[in-house]
């Protein structure tokens, strides 16, 4: 059974803005495959699932209109693994200036 | 062609703009092609004190400038004898949002704000973003931003994912689009659909409140060293951040100081190519902005572009992307400052444009950014390796965007590729010729006008404008 994502929950829709067809003249041709898409949250307007065409009410208080995409979505963006390339950097400057004294 | 049809939405562009911006920009056209910039700009009632006063009610600007004594010693190590300026960073991150862009949605907001529009918005991807969200949350207004943010796989720019972070934490709600110029079409309809104002970058509240970082700079340094700083570095883009710097540098009296555009070398990689989005480590600051920005400004969100750079810039350099990360890590090291990364252009360029220098003379980095996480050279670097950009040590000039970066074995590799303006100015003058209508002929005031965007005598302008056009006039 798909699970019911309750009204005024925190979402994210998604929606096909315009279609790889209907895309600006001038976008080059690797853009041009593919559709213009939008992700935008806010608060689920009615019980939905995942999946679902919803409504929600943004932050701004539009109603927008799309696909229920995920509910109290994740920032996951990160620092990540550190980077060798740039750990020995400062050992290597701070040496340059001993040696200059 | 539907309602909202990006035809139907771009025919409208024109009467969208003029509600959302209320500036009837029309009755400063001049010629042809030319318009009064000066007179669009003191219409707006802001000189500096007037921005500066309108800043310090929600703590924006006066910030501090910090001497970079340990980058500076490291730069006289690879320098030769007697050179090797003192390099000086104002830090902007200091600013509510952390960074800069908090001066250019100072007046906007406040405009906004006087004039009872209900909610601000603006199309960008960075900093700014979080900037004009920060304001109106002070301000009691609706915020809506439109963004950039992933490619066509679903995979987010790091940097602009940790933006819609911080836009969402001021209470703003976020458009993510994938990549294309279609985020203007979108930016339109937000403004048709709300009557928000329009807080452009690219309007003259937007580069006016950036005249007070400048003149700050100048009384800073005057202060310190009893004259005005001998560079001072913008990190080039749109081209506010450098218009803005100058403007307020000449206010305050220092007409001698050079003022040098850094950009970051992103040639080779296409703007709107949703493959090319996720392998640049830079979302601004580099030359995909500011070549375009600085030979034809007018391809901006509104009619005309305050931030005209080619008006102020002496000096236009660019650095690669492997430079900028390594001066991000000397920043952190050797002065105890996590900044950046895109901010940290013009510190790259600055590290060896003081190496030409006497030590007695400075060198101003006109800002820093906020770090944090996917903002950061690691997030960028994990990211390139991840799209399969090569990163390795060794010469920043074997690198090529979109394909590798190199970060510098040593401190003597870093250097600055000057970009020849003379070069820049005939680009510029060849997008003027192609706007001028079928049939006109440039007046006067054109010639007139394009010797001053250009810096060019009229005659100077006359003779390319003859050579592009292949005849005389």
């Amino acid at each position: 059974m798909t699970e019911l994502i309750e009204k005024g929950s925190w979402v994210e829709i998604h929606k096909v803005v315009l279609k790889a067809s209907d895309r600006a003249p001038q976008v080059p041709e690797d853009t041009r495959e593919v559709p213009l898409e939008m992700r935008v949250k806010g608060f689920l307007l009615a019980h939905a699932a995942i999946g679902d065409d919803v409504e929600i009410e943004t932050r701004s208080g539009r109603h927008l209109s799309g696909r229920l995409a995920e509910v109290n979505p994740t920032y996951s963006h990160s620092f990540g693994a550190p980077i060798p390339e740039l750990s020995s950097i400062g050992r290597e400057v701070r040496a340059l200036l001993r040696i200059r004294g | 062609m539907t309602a909202k049809s990006y035809a139907a939405i771009m025919d409208q562009r024109a009467k969208i703009m003029r509600a959302s911006v209320d500036i009837d920009y029309e009755q400063y056209t001049t010629g042809k092609l030319a318009f009064d910039y000066e007179r669009l700009m003191t219409d707006t009632g802001y000189g500096v004190e007037t921005a500066c006063a309108v800043q310090k009610r929600t703590s924006v600007g006066d910030t501090p400038l910090v001497e970079l004594k340990n980058i500076t010693e490291l730069a006289r190590c690879v320098s030769s004898s007697g050179k090797g300026a003192r390099i000086f960073v104002k830090d902007e991150a200091a600013n509510p949002s952390g960074s800069f862009k908090d001066r250019r949605a100072s007046l906007s907001v406040h405009e906004a704000s006087k004039r009872g529009y209900a909610g601000v918005s603006a199309a960008t991807s960075g900093n700014y973003g979080a900037a004009v969200a920060s304001q109106a949350a002070k301000a009691g207004l609706r915020c809506i931003i439109v963004q950039e943010a992933f490619d066509s796989k679903g995979i987010a720019q790091p940097e602009i994912a940790e933006k819609t972070r911080a836009c969402e934490a001021y209470g703003a709600e976020v458009l993510r689009l994938s990549v294309g110029p279609e985020l203007f079409y979108m930016f339109l309809r937000v403004l048709k659909d709300t009557g928000y104002f329009n807080a452009s970058l690219y309007t003259p509240y937007s580069v006016l409140g950036i005249e007070t970082l400048g003149y700050e700079i100048a009384l800073q340094v005057r202060e310190i060293a009893g004259a005005f700083p001998d560079v001072v570095i913008a990190t080039h883009a749109g081209g506010g951040n450098l218009t803005g710097t100058a403007r307020g540098l000449r206010k305050a009296g220092a007409v001698i100081t050079e003022v040098i555009a850094a950009s970051v070398d992103l040639s080779g990689l296409h703007m709107a190519s949703d493959h090319d989005f996720n392998r640049k480590s830079f979302t601004t600051g580099h030359t995909g902005f500011s070549m375009p920005f600085t030979t034809w400004p007018d391809r901006a969100d509104v009619p005309r572009n305050a931030a005209r750079a080619l008006r102020y810039m002496d000096r236009f350099v660019t650095v690669t992307q492997g430079e900028v990360f390594y001066t991000t890590q000397l920043l952190a090291e050797l002065e105890g400052l996590e900044r950046g990364p895109a901010g940290n252009t013009s510190l790259a360029a600055a590290f060896v444009i003081a190496q030409e220098l006497d030590q007695e003379q400075i060198v101003v980095v006109q800002e820093t950014e906020y770090t944090g996480a996917g903002k950061h050279p690691l997030a960028q670097l994990n990211l390139a390796r991840r799209m399969g950009i090569e990163v390795r040590r060794g010469d920043p000039r074997d690198s090529q965007p979109g394909q590798s970066i190199v970060i510098p074995g040593h401190p003597s590799q870093l250097a600055v590729v000057d970009i020849d303006l003379e070069g820049v100015r005939r680009s510029y003058l060849q997008n003027a010729i192609q706007r001028l209508p079928q049939g006109e002929r440039l007046l006067d005031i054109d010639l007139a006008f394009l010797a001053e965007e250009t810096r060019l005598s009229q005659t100077h302008v006359q003779e390319i404008l003859n050579e592009l056009t292949g005849k005389t006039r």
